[in-house]
């Protein structure tokens, strides 16, 4: 099948690889219809994520038609599906509880080793992103196997079209995470950092939780435009002191709660951010929390921030003294993808929510390479990138039989 | 930003985690060793006590896991020798020899295996299965597993200790030296493999298609 693969920092190849077949009994495998880039690729793209290893294929958003199944699958062939992006198992204490992105069995043992020693305790396994949370292939390929399809999957309704459901896998429940994070009460005003697509649903979210009023802080003009279509006030932090602003817009009291929808590669011209940057040059830290901090110092006392942006390793100068002398409150993250897929496959249904008005770009699976490298130089332009497995027209999409797996 | 090459980087980082690491050793020496003999507290168990305190014990490797599985359930598992091959990554065979003796083929350093055979001596259904070498078995070990009730929605708790004492001569403590840095690698992917088999069914694998031609781990990591 032919599959994106990553080969090193800001090297990515569409390839020729040998075709997924069913390894334990939960498994499934799916014919991909449609799969997106997200933000979080990018961070695997520019080498901010260890545990790459040359040839991995890439993509955790993803859906198709199953094709093949285990014995112990409770999908069927021909079912369309979209994937969660944590993989879970749903048998263990976390999964029990609901933390289904803290999934103790699906990472697998010789993989683990690297996240209980810098976490703690063993992340759970990921689709395409890298061997530190399993080294599973992604869905950025024509075919993929789906560990545990007995929990993840959920089956869609033939009327609903790919780019209505496809962000049920990510984004969506990430951005809904992220507004739900934040408790929103009567009045609220969120600030958001970030227009991305996780962001942009965030903003989506707040508003449909009763957030009052959303503040939405970016400097790509086209996705400050998405937002304030939403219905967000918008700031260009190039024209503005993001606090002052946000401090007056709100009388003096700041925003109830802040959502970091950036994460570990923050954009900006900033003292710490410099330092940041010249920091992780040198392996000082390797995160540059830029808006992180932003976000605690503006959030007003006894708010709440809520950080669904990846973070990776470590990083320094966190204002511990704002944190706790207000009196915050922090949730963040990996999604609970499997949470959220019915309420929100219903609110997609409604009509309550869109997700088509983000997407920028659709391209053929074999132009992947190309469409990394527009998502990374062309932010504004390029807001969300769909690929298309059936676009792939130069070669058939017939499988193709390859030399045998190892 | 002035470009720094990836050569550059890894000097500084290297400098930088020498200094660290010389601090760091400096300030440890100066803290007095408050540990006393005969007056431990701890209420942990014994393959987490530190080396300078009483309770410690050479070659005492220990894990914990959490099963969402009744402790009958999970004891019946683990009663069964011969099912340890399908969890345990170094061990290839155990063959059943009757009355709570089993022979083990074991995995050992390069490419070589080595061959015991190990006798239970405590079995307390549902609660402790330990065993032990033979005396004349090329390499002594002994281990011990037991089962308990955790806290509400936890599970049974499922703890292995095992204890490896050096064998004579100079092979055997090669080997002994890679065994004793080993059985806690082992112990941990063990017993998280065992999880995932009675959790779920299965054993978690990321067996899946890559742009690779083989899956050395020798290949271009970042």
């Amino acid at each position: 099948m032919r599959a994106l693969t990553w080969q090193g920092r800001h090297d990515v190849r569409v390839e020729t690889v040998p075709d997924p077949e069913i390894v334990n009994p939960h498994d499934a495998i799916l014919r991909v219809t449609s799969t997106a880039i997200c933000g979080s690729d990018l961070h695997l793209y520019d080498g901010y994520i260890p545990g790459m290893r040359a040839g991995d294929i890439l993509g955790h958003e993803f859906m198709g038609e199953v094709i093949e199944t285990g014995p112990e699958s409770t999908l069927k062939k021909g079912q369309r599906v979209v994937v969660p992006f944590p993989i879970a198992c749903g048998e263990c204490f976390f999964c029990r509880k609901q933390q289904f992105s803290c999934c103790d069995n699906t990472n697998p043992a010789e993989t683990s080793d690297a996240t209980e020693f810098q976490y703690g305790y063993p992340m759970a396994g990921v689709f395409g992103y890298s061997h530190l949370t399993g080294g599973y292939a992604g869905g950025q390929a024509e075919y993929v196997r789906v560990p545990f399809s007995n929990v993840g999957p959920i089956v869609v309704p033939d009327h609903l079209e790919d780019d209505k459901v496809l962000f049920l896998s990510d984004i969506l429940p990430t951005g809904w995470m992220a507004a739900e994070n934040c408790e929103i009460e009567e009045g609220d005003t969120v600030a958001v950092w970030g227009c991305g697509p996780v962001g942009l649903f965030a903003i989506q979210s707040a508003l449909l939780m009763g957030a009052h009023r959303v503040i939405a802080i970016d400097h790509y003009r086209s996705r400050l435009a998405l937002a304030k279509q939403l219905g967000a006030e918008i700031l260009d932090y190039r024209e503005v002191d993001v606090r002052e602003a946000l401090a007056e817009m709100t009388g003096g009291i700041g925003p109830d709660a802040v959502i970091d929808a950036v994460g570990l590669e923050a954009h900006g011209i900033s003292i710490d951010n410099i330092l940041d940057q010249a920091k992780s040059m040198t392996f000082m830290v390797t995160d540059r929390i830029h808006v992180f901090r932003e976000a605690v110092l503006a959030v007003r006392k006894g708010g709440r921030v809520s950080v669904p942006g990846v973070y990776g390793g470590f990083a320094d100068k966190f204002p511990v003294g704002a944190f706790m002398e207000k009196g915050l409150t922090m949730r963040t993250g990996q999604t609970h993808v499997h949470r959220y897929l019915k309420p929100l496959l219903e609110h997609i249904e409604q009509g309550r929510i869109d997700t088509t008005f983000l997407i920028s770009h659709h391209a053929p699976l074999e132009q992947a390479a190309e469409m990394y490298r527009n998502w990374h130089d062309d932010q504004d332009q390029f807001t969300k990138i769909v690929l298309k497995t059936e676009m792939a027209a130069p070669k058939s999409g017939q499988k193709e039989q390859q030399h045998e797996l190892a | 930003m002035a470009e720094v090459s990836t050569g550059q980087k890894a000097l500084i980082g290297a400098g930088v985690a020498v200094a660290v690491g010389a601090a760091g050793f400096l300030l440890a020496r100066r803290s007095p060793d408050v540990h006393d003999d005969g007056h431990n507290v701890s209420d942990a168990p014994d393959h987490t006590w530190r080396r300078k305190t009483g309770r410690y014990e050479e070659g005492l490797v220990g894990r914990t896991v959490s099963i969402n599985r009744p402790k009958q359930e999970v004891y019946q598992q683990w009663r069964d020798f011969t099912r340890f091959p399908t969890f345990m990554e170094n061990v290839e065979r155990v063959e059943d020899l009757g009355e709570g003796r089993s022979r083990w083929k074991v995995k050992a350093p390069l490419g070589s295996t080595v061959e015991l055979v190990t006798r239970i001596v405590e079995d307390e259904p549902g609660t402790t299965i330990a065993w032990e070498s033979d005396l004349d078995s090329e390499i002594q070990t002994s281990g011990r597993v037991e089962f308990f009730e955790q806290a509400p929605g936890r599970g049974t708790g499922v703890r292995l200790t095992l204890k490896y004492d050096p064998p004579a001569g100079l092979p055997g403590r090669a080997i002994a030296k890679i065994l004793q840095r080993e059985p806690n690698v082992q112990a941990r992917r063990d017993l998280r493999r065992f999880k995932q088999l009675m959790e779920t069914g299965e054993i978690a694998t990321n067996a899946s298609p890559s742009g690779r031609r083989s899956e050395s781990p020798s290949e271009a990591t970042i």
